[in-house]
Protein backbone atom coordinates (compact mmCIF):
# COMPACT_ATOMS: atom_id res chain seq x y z
CA UNK A 1 0.00 0.00 0.00
CA UNK A 2 1.25 3.48 -0.62
CA UNK A 3 -0.83 6.25 -0.24
CA UNK A 4 -0.36 9.91 -1.28
CA UNK A 5 -2.06 12.74 0.79
CA UNK A 6 -2.47 15.96 -0.04
CA UNK A 7 -4.36 19.05 1.56
CA UNK A 8 -5.10 22.74 0.64
CA UNK A 9 -8.08 23.54 2.16
CA UNK A 10 -5.92 25.87 5.00
CA UNK A 11 -2.87 28.10 4.11
CA UNK A 12 -0.49 25.11 4.69
CA UNK A 13 0.28 23.43 1.20
CA UNK A 14 1.27 19.69 2.53
CA UNK A 15 1.52 16.78 0.95
CA UNK A 16 2.68 12.96 2.39
CA UNK A 17 3.82 9.61 1.35
CA UNK A 18 2.56 6.86 3.87
CA UNK A 19 3.37 2.80 2.98
CA UNK A 20 0.59 1.21 5.36
CA UNK A 21 2.90 1.36 8.58
CA UNK A 22 4.27 4.90 8.22
CA UNK A 23 4.84 8.50 6.91
CA UNK A 24 7.83 8.28 4.76
CA UNK A 25 7.94 11.02 3.10
CA UNK A 26 6.63 14.84 3.53
CA UNK A 27 6.52 18.35 2.86
CA UNK A 28 4.80 21.10 4.57
CA UNK A 29 5.13 24.86 2.97
CA UNK A 30 2.53 27.80 4.91
CA UNK A 31 1.52 30.18 1.74
CA UNK A 32 -2.56 31.21 1.51
CA UNK A 33 -2.37 32.66 -1.96
CA UNK A 34 0.02 30.25 -3.98
CA UNK A 35 -1.39 26.58 -3.71
CA UNK A 36 -1.64 26.36 -7.20
CA UNK A 37 1.95 26.66 -7.82
CA UNK A 38 3.31 25.28 -5.36
CA UNK A 39 1.44 22.06 -4.98
CA UNK A 40 2.89 19.79 -8.02
CA UNK A 41 5.81 20.75 -7.15
CA UNK A 42 5.56 19.55 -3.73
CA UNK A 43 4.19 16.15 -4.80
CA UNK A 44 7.12 15.80 -6.69
CA UNK A 45 10.00 16.39 -4.33
CA UNK A 46 8.31 13.84 -2.15
CA UNK A 47 8.12 11.44 -4.27
CA UNK A 48 11.82 11.83 -5.27
CA UNK A 49 12.57 12.12 -1.50
CA UNK A 50 11.22 8.79 -0.92
CA UNK A 51 13.06 7.47 -4.13
CA UNK A 52 9.26 6.20 -6.05
CA UNK A 53 7.60 7.15 -9.20
CA UNK A 54 3.35 8.16 -8.47
CA UNK A 55 2.66 5.30 -10.90
CA UNK A 56 3.63 3.09 -7.64
CA UNK A 57 1.02 4.97 -5.60
CA UNK A 58 -1.95 2.64 -4.41
CA UNK A 59 -4.82 5.69 -3.41
CA UNK A 60 -4.93 9.47 -3.00
CA UNK A 61 -6.09 10.80 0.16
CA UNK A 62 -7.39 14.31 0.13
CA UNK A 63 -8.62 16.81 2.77
CA UNK A 64 -11.86 17.81 1.61
CA UNK A 65 -12.03 21.23 3.88
CA UNK A 66 -13.89 23.16 5.23
CA UNK A 67 -11.37 25.69 3.56
CA UNK A 68 -11.21 28.64 1.41
CA UNK A 69 -12.93 27.41 -1.88
CA UNK A 70 -10.12 28.63 -4.37
CA UNK A 71 -7.43 26.95 -2.62
CA UNK A 72 -9.54 24.11 -1.40
CA UNK A 73 -10.06 22.84 -4.91
CA UNK A 74 -6.47 22.98 -6.13
CA UNK A 75 -5.95 19.85 -3.97
CA UNK A 76 -9.00 18.05 -4.95
CA UNK A 77 -9.11 18.82 -8.71
CA UNK A 78 -5.08 17.67 -8.10
CA UNK A 79 -6.14 14.54 -6.47
CA UNK A 80 -9.33 13.86 -8.47
CA UNK A 81 -7.28 14.04 -11.58
CA UNK A 82 -4.22 11.86 -10.35
CA UNK A 83 -7.06 8.92 -9.31
CA UNK A 84 -8.39 9.29 -13.30
CA UNK A 85 -5.09 9.13 -14.69
CA UNK A 86 -3.51 6.42 -12.14
CA UNK A 87 -6.79 4.37 -12.33
CA UNK A 88 -6.47 4.59 -8.37
CA UNK A 89 -9.32 5.19 -5.70
CA UNK A 90 -9.04 8.80 -4.24
CA UNK A 91 -10.44 9.28 -0.50
CA UNK A 92 -11.88 12.14 1.20
CA UNK A 93 -10.72 13.16 5.03
CA UNK A 94 -12.23 16.16 6.80
CA UNK A 95 -9.37 18.65 6.89
CA UNK A 96 -10.47 19.30 11.02
CA UNK A 97 -10.29 15.54 11.66
CA UNK A 98 -6.49 15.63 10.51
CA UNK A 99 -6.15 18.52 12.81
CA UNK A 100 -8.06 16.81 15.24
CA UNK A 101 -5.22 13.60 14.95
CA UNK A 102 -2.28 15.35 15.02
CA UNK A 103 -3.19 17.26 18.50
CA UNK A 104 -2.92 13.77 19.54
CA UNK A 105 -5.23 14.28 22.47
CA UNK A 106 -6.66 11.08 24.35
CA UNK A 107 -8.83 12.55 26.55
CA UNK A 108 -11.29 15.80 24.93
CA UNK A 109 -13.90 17.22 24.35
CA UNK A 110 -12.08 19.77 22.63
CA UNK A 111 -12.61 22.00 19.34
CA UNK A 112 -10.61 22.78 16.09
CA UNK A 113 -10.57 25.70 13.99
CA UNK A 114 -8.92 27.12 10.67
CA UNK A 115 -9.52 30.34 9.58
CA UNK A 116 -12.43 31.17 7.37
CA UNK A 117 -11.86 34.16 6.64
CA UNK A 118 -14.79 37.56 7.07
CA UNK A 119 -13.72 37.02 10.17
CA UNK A 120 -15.41 33.83 11.02
CA UNK A 121 -13.63 30.13 11.54
CA UNK A 122 -14.76 26.38 10.41
CA UNK A 123 -14.72 24.31 13.63
CA UNK A 124 -16.17 20.96 14.81
CA UNK A 125 -15.59 19.65 18.60
CA UNK A 126 -13.36 16.41 19.45
CA UNK A 127 -14.29 13.64 22.08
CA UNK A 128 -11.10 12.51 21.34
CA UNK A 129 -8.20 12.56 18.07
CA UNK A 130 -10.15 10.06 16.47
CA UNK A 131 -13.96 11.06 17.52
CA UNK A 132 -15.84 14.05 15.89
CA UNK A 133 -18.54 15.06 18.00
CA UNK A 134 -20.20 17.82 15.36
CA UNK A 135 -20.58 18.26 11.79
CA UNK A 136 -18.27 21.18 10.63
CA UNK A 137 -19.76 24.25 11.08
CA UNK A 138 -18.78 27.94 10.37
CA UNK A 139 -19.64 30.63 12.34
CA UNK A 140 -18.53 33.91 14.24
CA UNK A 141 -16.18 33.11 17.22
CA UNK A 142 -18.50 35.22 19.40
CA UNK A 143 -21.51 33.41 18.71
CA UNK A 144 -19.75 29.65 19.26
CA UNK A 145 -18.40 31.34 22.76
CA UNK A 146 -21.09 29.53 24.74
CA UNK A 147 -20.87 26.33 22.95
CA UNK A 148 -16.49 26.22 22.70
CA UNK A 149 -16.10 27.81 26.42
CA UNK A 150 -13.46 26.17 28.32
CA UNK A 151 -12.33 23.53 25.86
CA UNK A 152 -8.68 23.23 24.57
CA UNK A 153 -8.82 24.77 20.42
CA UNK A 154 -6.35 23.11 18.05
CA UNK A 155 -5.49 25.13 14.93
CA UNK A 156 -4.84 28.60 12.92
CA UNK A 157 -8.24 29.86 13.51
CA UNK A 158 -7.81 29.41 17.22
CA UNK A 159 -4.41 32.02 17.43
CA UNK A 160 -6.26 34.18 15.83
CA UNK A 161 -9.74 34.80 18.48
CA UNK A 162 -7.96 34.59 21.80
CA UNK A 163 -11.16 35.83 23.46
CA UNK A 164 -12.97 32.97 21.74
CA UNK A 165 -10.73 30.01 22.56
CA UNK A 166 -8.01 31.30 25.31
CA UNK A 167 -6.61 27.28 26.05
CA UNK A 168 -4.84 26.84 22.64
CA UNK A 169 -3.45 23.30 22.14
CA UNK A 170 -0.72 21.86 19.01
CA UNK A 171 -0.09 21.91 16.17
CA UNK A 172 -1.54 25.66 14.18
CA UNK A 173 -1.24 23.93 10.77
CA UNK A 174 -2.59 20.63 9.26
CA UNK A 175 -0.43 18.52 7.84
CA UNK A 176 -0.41 15.82 5.32
CA UNK A 177 1.14 13.21 7.68
CA UNK A 178 -1.60 13.37 9.87
CA UNK A 179 -4.04 12.64 7.03
CA UNK A 180 -2.58 10.11 5.45
CA UNK A 181 -1.86 8.50 9.03
CA UNK A 182 -5.44 8.75 9.79
CA UNK A 183 -6.57 7.52 6.23
CA UNK A 184 -4.32 4.36 6.64
CA UNK A 185 -5.95 3.52 10.08
CA UNK A 186 -9.24 3.79 8.78
CA UNK A 187 -8.79 1.86 5.39
CA UNK A 188 -7.02 -0.91 7.53
CA UNK A 189 -10.12 -1.32 9.83
CA UNK A 190 -11.89 -1.35 6.95
CA UNK A 191 -14.07 2.07 7.34
CA UNK A 192 -15.52 3.98 4.25
CA UNK A 193 -13.99 7.49 3.62
CA UNK A 194 -15.93 9.70 2.71
CA UNK A 195 -16.16 10.74 -0.86
CA UNK A 196 -13.31 13.60 -2.68
CA UNK A 197 -16.21 16.31 -2.48
CA UNK A 198 -15.79 19.49 -0.93
CA UNK A 199 -16.81 20.66 2.10
CA UNK A 200 -18.00 24.21 1.11
CA UNK A 201 -20.50 25.14 3.84
CA UNK A 202 -21.39 28.67 2.17
CA UNK A 203 -23.44 29.31 -0.82
CA UNK A 204 -21.58 31.18 -3.16
CA UNK A 205 -21.64 34.62 -2.99
CA UNK A 206 -24.30 35.96 -6.17
CA UNK A 207 -27.13 37.63 -6.00
CA UNK A 208 -29.99 37.82 -8.60
CA UNK A 209 -29.59 41.61 -9.96
CA UNK A 210 -32.25 43.85 -8.77
CA UNK A 211 -34.35 45.29 -11.93
CA UNK A 212 -32.66 46.90 -14.67
CA UNK A 213 -31.14 50.26 -13.54
CA UNK A 214 -32.98 53.13 -15.69
CA UNK A 215 -30.67 54.90 -17.52
CA UNK A 216 -32.61 58.65 -18.83
CA UNK A 217 -31.76 61.56 -16.60
CA UNK A 218 -34.71 62.33 -14.07
CA UNK B 1 -1.08 12.14 -39.96
CA UNK B 2 -0.07 9.80 -37.58
CA UNK B 3 2.97 11.63 -36.91
CA UNK B 4 1.23 14.97 -35.81
CA UNK B 5 0.97 15.62 -32.32
CA UNK B 6 -1.65 14.14 -30.14
CA UNK B 7 -2.70 16.64 -27.89
CA UNK B 8 -5.09 17.07 -25.29
CA UNK B 9 -6.48 20.38 -24.43
CA UNK B 10 -8.14 21.79 -20.92
CA UNK B 11 -10.42 24.86 -20.59
CA UNK B 12 -12.08 27.01 -18.21
CA UNK B 13 -11.26 30.89 -17.90
CA UNK B 14 -14.91 31.22 -17.67
CA UNK B 15 -18.51 28.81 -17.15
CA UNK B 16 -17.93 25.98 -19.67
CA UNK B 17 -15.43 23.12 -18.60
CA UNK B 18 -13.41 21.93 -22.13
CA UNK B 19 -11.42 19.18 -23.30
CA UNK B 20 -10.33 18.92 -26.62
CA UNK B 21 -8.28 16.56 -28.41
CA UNK B 22 -6.86 17.16 -31.27
CA UNK B 23 -4.06 15.20 -33.78
CA UNK B 24 -2.14 18.14 -35.38
CA UNK B 25 -4.92 19.76 -37.54
CA UNK B 26 -7.42 17.50 -36.89
CA UNK B 27 -10.08 17.68 -34.60
CA UNK B 28 -11.05 14.49 -33.00
CA UNK B 29 -13.16 15.46 -29.77
CA UNK B 30 -14.55 18.49 -28.45
CA UNK B 31 -16.25 17.41 -25.08
CA UNK B 32 -17.95 20.50 -23.29
CA UNK B 33 -19.86 20.42 -20.13
CA UNK B 34 -21.72 23.93 -19.22
CA UNK B 35 -23.20 25.53 -16.30
CA UNK B 36 -24.68 28.99 -18.31
CA UNK B 37 -28.08 27.17 -16.83
CA UNK B 38 -26.92 27.86 -13.24
CA UNK B 39 -25.80 31.59 -14.32
CA UNK B 40 -28.87 32.52 -16.27
CA UNK B 41 -31.10 33.51 -13.19
CA UNK B 42 -27.97 35.88 -11.88
CA UNK B 43 -27.89 38.19 -15.47
CA UNK B 44 -23.83 37.12 -15.47
CA UNK B 45 -21.54 34.31 -15.17
CA UNK B 46 -21.13 34.07 -11.51
CA UNK B 47 -17.53 33.04 -10.72
CA UNK B 48 -17.69 30.90 -7.61
CA UNK B 49 -20.56 29.10 -8.97
CA UNK B 50 -18.36 28.55 -12.71
CA UNK B 51 -15.58 27.36 -10.64
CA UNK B 52 -17.03 24.86 -8.48
CA UNK B 53 -19.09 23.53 -11.87
CA UNK B 54 -15.06 23.18 -13.80
CA UNK B 55 -14.19 21.31 -10.13
CA UNK B 56 -17.44 18.88 -10.82
CA UNK B 57 -17.24 18.12 -14.70
CA UNK B 58 -13.79 18.02 -15.17
CA UNK B 59 -13.03 14.24 -14.94
CA UNK B 60 -16.31 13.28 -16.68
CA UNK B 61 -15.55 15.95 -19.74
CA UNK B 62 -11.90 14.58 -20.19
CA UNK B 63 -13.31 10.65 -20.09
CA UNK B 64 -15.93 11.58 -22.59
CA UNK B 65 -13.11 13.40 -24.45
CA UNK B 66 -10.77 10.51 -24.52
CA UNK B 67 -14.10 8.29 -25.33
CA UNK B 68 -15.30 10.54 -28.06
CA UNK B 69 -11.40 10.44 -29.80
CA UNK B 70 -11.31 7.03 -29.56
CA UNK B 71 -8.03 7.19 -27.86
CA UNK B 72 -5.60 6.68 -25.21
CA UNK B 73 -4.18 8.85 -22.66
CA UNK B 74 -0.76 7.01 -22.76
CA UNK B 75 -0.53 7.78 -26.41
CA UNK B 76 -0.90 11.71 -26.06
CA UNK B 77 1.96 13.57 -26.70
CA UNK B 78 1.16 16.93 -24.48
CA UNK B 79 -1.35 18.69 -22.30
CA UNK B 80 -2.25 21.90 -22.94
CA UNK B 81 -4.34 24.50 -20.73
CA UNK B 82 -5.73 27.69 -21.02
CA UNK B 83 -3.49 29.58 -17.96
CA UNK B 84 -5.54 32.70 -18.96
CA UNK B 85 -6.97 35.12 -19.13
CA UNK B 86 -9.76 34.46 -17.14
CA UNK B 87 -11.73 34.56 -14.01
CA UNK B 88 -8.81 33.35 -11.88
CA UNK B 89 -10.83 30.91 -9.60
CA UNK B 90 -12.37 29.50 -12.70
CA UNK B 91 -8.49 28.92 -14.66
CA UNK B 92 -7.02 27.45 -11.66
CA UNK B 93 -8.70 24.46 -11.78
CA UNK B 94 -8.04 23.67 -15.01
CA UNK B 95 -4.44 24.48 -14.38
CA UNK B 96 -4.29 22.19 -12.00
CA UNK B 97 -5.89 19.14 -13.39
CA UNK B 98 -3.64 19.61 -16.01
CA UNK B 99 -0.73 19.24 -14.19
CA UNK B 100 -1.80 16.63 -12.06
CA UNK B 101 -3.07 14.51 -15.72
CA UNK B 102 0.30 15.70 -17.18
CA UNK B 103 2.54 14.74 -14.52
CA UNK B 104 0.63 11.60 -13.81
CA UNK B 105 0.99 10.45 -17.39
CA UNK B 106 4.57 11.73 -18.51
CA UNK B 107 3.26 14.39 -21.01
CA UNK B 108 4.70 17.43 -21.37
CA UNK B 109 2.37 20.40 -20.59
CA UNK B 110 2.19 23.48 -22.53
CA UNK B 111 0.02 26.34 -20.55
CA UNK B 112 -1.12 28.35 -23.64
CA UNK B 113 -3.20 32.05 -23.78
CA UNK B 114 -6.67 31.93 -24.34
CA UNK B 115 -6.76 34.09 -26.89
CA UNK B 116 -4.02 32.75 -29.24
CA UNK B 117 -6.22 29.83 -28.93
CA UNK B 118 -9.33 31.09 -30.15
CA UNK B 119 -7.63 32.05 -33.09
CA UNK B 120 -5.86 28.88 -33.63
CA UNK B 121 -8.63 26.77 -33.53
CA UNK B 122 -9.62 27.96 -37.16
CA UNK B 123 -6.38 25.37 -38.41
CA UNK B 124 -9.38 22.36 -37.21
CA UNK B 125 -11.60 24.58 -39.76
CA UNK B 126 -9.77 25.51 -42.33
CA UNK B 127 -6.40 24.06 -42.09
CA UNK B 128 -2.80 26.17 -41.23
CA UNK B 129 -3.41 29.46 -40.25
CA UNK B 130 -1.53 32.30 -42.85
CA UNK B 131 0.93 34.25 -41.54
CA UNK B 132 0.11 37.00 -40.97
CA UNK B 133 -2.82 36.63 -40.14
CA UNK B 134 -5.70 39.30 -38.76
CA UNK B 135 -7.71 38.67 -36.25
CA UNK B 136 -11.19 39.91 -34.86
CA UNK B 137 -11.98 38.41 -31.33
CA UNK B 138 -15.08 38.98 -29.78
CA UNK B 139 -16.86 37.74 -26.57
CA UNK B 140 -18.48 38.50 -23.56
CA UNK B 141 -15.01 38.90 -22.60
CA UNK B 142 -13.08 40.53 -24.84
CA UNK B 143 -13.73 42.79 -28.29
CA UNK B 144 -9.99 42.64 -30.20
CA UNK B 145 -8.07 42.94 -33.28
CA UNK B 146 -4.46 40.95 -32.90
CA UNK B 147 -1.95 40.61 -36.02
CA UNK B 148 -0.18 37.14 -35.22
CA UNK B 149 2.90 36.06 -37.62
CA UNK B 150 3.84 33.14 -35.80
CA UNK B 151 0.68 32.06 -33.67
CA UNK B 152 2.90 30.25 -30.88
CA UNK B 153 5.31 33.17 -30.41
CA UNK B 154 3.88 36.46 -31.98
CA UNK B 155 0.34 38.23 -31.30
CA UNK B 156 0.64 41.71 -31.61
CA UNK B 157 -2.54 43.40 -30.08
CA UNK B 158 -3.94 46.18 -32.83
CA UNK B 159 -6.86 47.48 -30.63
CA UNK B 160 -9.69 46.59 -28.11
CA UNK B 161 -12.38 47.82 -26.49
CA UNK B 162 -11.89 50.67 -24.29
CA UNK B 163 -15.11 49.36 -22.40
CA UNK B 164 -17.60 47.02 -22.77
CA UNK B 165 -16.41 43.48 -24.93
CA UNK B 166 -18.86 43.25 -27.36
CA UNK B 167 -20.84 40.26 -25.93
CA UNK B 168 -21.38 42.18 -22.93
CA UNK B 169 -23.35 45.00 -24.69
CA UNK B 170 -25.39 41.68 -26.13
CA UNK B 171 -25.89 40.97 -23.07
CA UNK B 172 -27.29 44.52 -20.95
CA UNK B 173 -29.47 45.08 -24.09
CA UNK B 174 -31.09 42.05 -23.70
CA UNK B 175 -31.32 42.77 -20.46
CA UNK B 176 -33.21 46.37 -21.32
CA UNK B 177 -35.52 44.04 -23.49
CA UNK B 178 -36.10 41.58 -20.71
CA UNK B 179 -35.29 39.21 -23.51
CA UNK B 180 -32.92 37.27 -20.68
CA UNK B 181 -29.33 35.69 -20.76
CA UNK B 182 -26.73 34.84 -22.38
CA UNK B 183 -28.15 38.07 -24.80
CA UNK B 184 -25.97 37.20 -27.98
CA UNK B 185 -28.52 34.69 -29.34
CA UNK B 186 -31.22 36.04 -28.53
CA UNK B 187 -30.55 39.25 -29.85
CA UNK B 188 -29.36 38.06 -33.46
CA UNK B 189 -33.09 35.62 -33.31
CA UNK B 190 -35.07 39.02 -32.71
CA UNK B 191 -33.00 40.75 -34.90
CA UNK B 192 -33.67 38.19 -38.05
CA UNK B 193 -37.32 39.61 -37.85
CA UNK B 194 -36.73 43.43 -37.33
CA UNK B 195 -34.99 45.81 -39.73
CA UNK B 196 -31.73 47.01 -38.68
CA UNK B 197 -31.79 50.56 -40.36
CA UNK B 198 -35.15 51.58 -38.86
CA UNK B 199 -33.11 53.33 -36.29
CA UNK B 200 -29.94 55.24 -36.59
CA UNK B 201 -27.63 54.03 -33.38
CA UNK B 202 -24.20 55.44 -32.89
CA UNK B 203 -21.40 53.98 -33.90
CA UNK B 204 -18.74 54.29 -31.25
CA UNK B 205 -15.22 55.58 -31.87
CA UNK B 206 -15.59 55.46 -35.56
CA UNK B 207 -14.83 59.76 -36.53
CA UNK B 208 -11.54 60.93 -38.06
CA UNK B 209 -9.85 61.72 -34.52
CA UNK B 210 -10.76 58.55 -32.96
CA UNK B 211 -8.03 55.59 -32.56
CA UNK B 212 -8.58 52.98 -35.98
CA UNK B 213 -8.77 50.47 -34.38
CA UNK B 214 -10.36 50.47 -30.86
CA UNK B 215 -13.48 49.58 -30.24
CA UNK B 216 -16.28 51.11 -27.61
CA UNK B 217 -19.90 49.78 -26.69
CA UNK B 218 -20.83 51.30 -24.02
CA UNK B 219 -22.37 54.77 -25.36
CA UNK B 220 -24.04 52.35 -27.92
CA UNK B 221 -25.34 50.56 -25.20
CA UNK B 222 -26.77 53.72 -23.01
CA UNK B 223 -28.38 55.05 -26.74
CA UNK B 224 -30.38 52.14 -27.07
CA UNK B 225 -31.20 51.97 -23.32
CA UNK B 226 -32.69 56.04 -23.57
CA UNK B 227 -34.51 54.97 -26.59
CA UNK B 228 -36.46 52.42 -25.05
CA UNK B 229 -36.75 54.23 -21.90
CA UNK B 230 -38.30 57.01 -23.99
CA UNK B 231 -40.92 54.67 -25.90
CA UNK B 232 -41.79 53.27 -22.40
CA UNK B 233 -41.93 56.87 -20.62
CA UNK B 234 -44.43 58.00 -23.36
CA UNK B 235 -46.50 54.71 -23.13
CA UNK B 236 -45.48 53.25 -26.86
CA UNK B 237 -44.72 49.80 -27.30
CA UNK B 238 -41.13 48.92 -27.71
CA UNK B 239 -40.23 47.36 -30.99
CA UNK B 240 -38.39 44.59 -29.83
CA UNK B 241 -37.38 43.23 -33.42
CA UNK B 242 -36.12 46.38 -34.33
CA UNK B 243 -34.27 47.37 -31.83
CA UNK B 244 -32.66 44.52 -31.93
CA UNK B 245 -31.94 44.73 -35.40
CA UNK B 246 -30.45 48.23 -35.05
CA UNK B 247 -28.19 47.75 -32.17
CA UNK B 248 -27.01 44.52 -33.78
CA UNK B 249 -26.21 46.18 -36.67
CA UNK B 250 -24.39 49.04 -35.07
CA UNK B 251 -22.39 46.59 -33.57
CA UNK B 252 -21.35 44.75 -36.13
CA UNK B 253 -20.84 47.40 -38.74
CA UNK B 254 -18.10 48.99 -36.51
CA UNK B 255 -16.25 45.47 -35.84
CA UNK B 256 -16.29 44.37 -39.31
CA UNK B 257 -15.17 48.15 -40.56
CA UNK B 258 -12.65 48.57 -38.60
CA UNK B 259 -10.96 44.42 -38.95
CA UNK B 260 -11.64 45.15 -42.68
CA UNK B 261 -9.84 48.38 -42.58
CA UNK B 262 -6.67 46.96 -39.96
CA UNK B 263 -6.49 44.64 -42.87
CA UNK B 264 -6.03 47.05 -45.45
CA UNK B 265 -3.77 48.92 -43.33
CA UNK B 266 -1.40 46.09 -42.91
CA UNK B 267 -1.67 44.61 -46.52
CA UNK B 268 -2.89 41.44 -44.82
CA UNK B 269 -5.13 39.24 -46.81
CA UNK B 270 -6.99 37.09 -44.25
CA UNK B 271 -9.43 37.94 -41.41
CA UNK B 272 -10.13 35.37 -39.01
CA UNK B 273 -13.03 35.99 -36.72
CA UNK B 274 -13.29 34.37 -33.34
CA UNK B 275 -14.78 34.13 -29.94
CA UNK B 276 -18.37 33.68 -29.31
CA UNK B 277 -20.25 36.69 -30.66
CA UNK B 278 -18.63 35.06 -34.02
CA UNK B 279 -21.70 32.71 -33.94
CA UNK B 280 -23.74 36.21 -34.72
CA UNK B 281 -25.41 35.37 -38.01
CA UNK B 282 -25.10 38.86 -39.19
CA UNK B 283 -21.94 39.30 -38.47
CA UNK B 284 -21.11 36.24 -40.34
CA UNK B 285 -23.03 37.72 -43.35
CA UNK B 286 -21.72 41.24 -43.33
CA UNK B 287 -18.08 40.32 -42.65
CA UNK B 288 -18.23 38.19 -45.77
CA UNK B 289 -19.50 40.71 -48.10
CA UNK B 290 -17.49 43.05 -46.66
CA UNK B 291 -14.26 41.24 -47.04
CA UNK B 292 -14.84 40.00 -50.72
CA UNK B 293 -15.21 43.41 -51.75
CA UNK B 294 -11.96 43.95 -50.71
CA UNK B 295 -10.20 41.56 -51.77
CA UNK B 296 -10.02 39.60 -48.38
CA UNK B 297 -10.59 36.01 -47.24
CA UNK B 298 -12.64 35.39 -44.39
CA UNK B 299 -12.11 32.70 -42.35
CA UNK B 300 -14.94 31.89 -39.41
CA UNK B 301 -14.98 28.65 -37.57
CA UNK B 302 -18.30 26.68 -37.18
CA UNK B 303 -20.02 28.60 -33.80
CA UNK B 304 -19.09 25.34 -31.83
CA UNK B 305 -15.28 26.43 -32.27
CA UNK B 306 -16.35 29.76 -31.92
CA UNK B 307 -17.24 29.65 -28.04
CA UNK B 308 -14.57 28.82 -25.61
CA UNK B 309 -13.99 24.84 -26.16
CA UNK B 310 -11.13 22.26 -25.01
CA UNK B 311 -10.64 21.96 -28.77
CA UNK B 312 -9.13 25.47 -29.39
CA UNK B 313 -6.49 24.72 -26.58
CA UNK B 314 -5.57 21.62 -27.92
CA UNK B 315 -5.13 23.53 -31.14
CA UNK B 316 -2.56 25.54 -29.98
CA UNK B 317 -1.13 22.92 -27.63
CA UNK B 318 -0.21 21.01 -30.62
CA UNK B 319 1.62 23.75 -32.70
CA UNK B 320 3.36 24.27 -29.51
CA UNK B 321 4.75 20.65 -29.92
CA UNK B 322 5.09 20.62 -33.77
CA UNK B 323 7.10 23.99 -33.44
CA UNK B 324 9.43 22.47 -30.37
CA UNK B 325 8.26 25.20 -28.16
CA UNK B 326 9.50 25.29 -24.65
CA UNK B 327 7.00 23.21 -22.23
CA UNK B 328 6.10 24.49 -18.91
CA UNK B 329 6.95 24.06 -15.41
CA UNK B 330 5.07 21.79 -12.82
CA UNK B 331 4.32 25.75 -10.90
CA UNK B 332 2.88 27.10 -13.72
CA UNK B 333 -0.17 29.24 -12.34
CA UNK B 334 -2.54 30.53 -13.56
CA UNK B 335 -2.51 34.19 -14.54
CA UNK B 336 -6.00 36.08 -15.36
CA UNK B 337 -4.60 38.96 -16.88
CA UNK B 338 -2.31 36.97 -18.49
CA UNK B 339 -1.37 39.54 -21.99
CA UNK B 340 -2.26 38.75 -25.09
CA UNK B 341 1.36 39.25 -26.14
CA UNK B 342 2.16 35.93 -24.09
CA UNK B 343 0.76 32.92 -26.64
CA UNK B 344 1.87 30.46 -24.00
CA UNK B 345 3.98 30.49 -20.63
CA UNK B 346 7.22 28.67 -20.84
CA UNK B 347 8.74 27.11 -17.99
CA UNK B 348 12.17 27.77 -16.08
CA UNK B 349 14.42 24.76 -17.58
CA UNK B 350 15.64 23.39 -14.31
CA UNK B 351 12.51 22.96 -12.77
CA UNK B 352 10.96 20.77 -15.56
CA UNK B 353 14.50 18.92 -16.08
CA UNK B 354 14.42 17.51 -12.61
CA UNK B 355 10.75 16.67 -12.81
CA UNK B 356 11.51 15.11 -16.33
CA UNK B 357 14.16 12.90 -14.86
CA UNK B 358 11.95 11.41 -11.90
CA UNK B 359 9.26 10.76 -14.32
CA UNK B 360 10.84 9.19 -17.39
CA UNK B 361 13.47 7.53 -16.05
ZN1 LIG C 1 -13.13 33.15 -25.00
Amino acid sequence: MLLLALDTATPAVTVALHDGRAVIASSGQVDARRHGELLLPAVDRVLAEAGLKLDAVTGVVVGIGPGPYTGLRVGLMTADTFGLALGVPVHGVCTLDGLAYAADIEKGPFVVATDARRKEVYWATYADSRTRLTDPAVDRPADIADRVAGLPAVGAGALLYPDTFPKVHEPEHVSAAALASLAAERLAKGEELPAPRPLYLRRPDAQVPKNYKVVTPK
Amino acid sequence: MADEPLVLGIETSCDETGVGIVRGTTLLADAIASSVDEHARFGGVVPEVASRAHLEAMVPTIDRALKEAGVSAKDLDGIAVTAGPGLAGALLVGVSAAKAYAYALGKPLYGVNHLASHICVDQLEHGALPEPTMALLVSGGHSSLLLSSDITSDVRPMGATIDDAAGEAFDKIARVLNLGFPGGPVIDRYAKEGDPRAIAFPRGLTGPRDPAYDFSFSGLKTAVARWIEAKRAAGEEVPVRDVAASFQEAVVDVLTRKAVRACKDEGVDHLMIGGGVAANSRLRVLAQERCEAAGIRLRVPRPKLCTDNGAMVAALGAEMVARNRPTSSWDLSADSSLPVTDPHVPGHDHVHEVSKENLYS
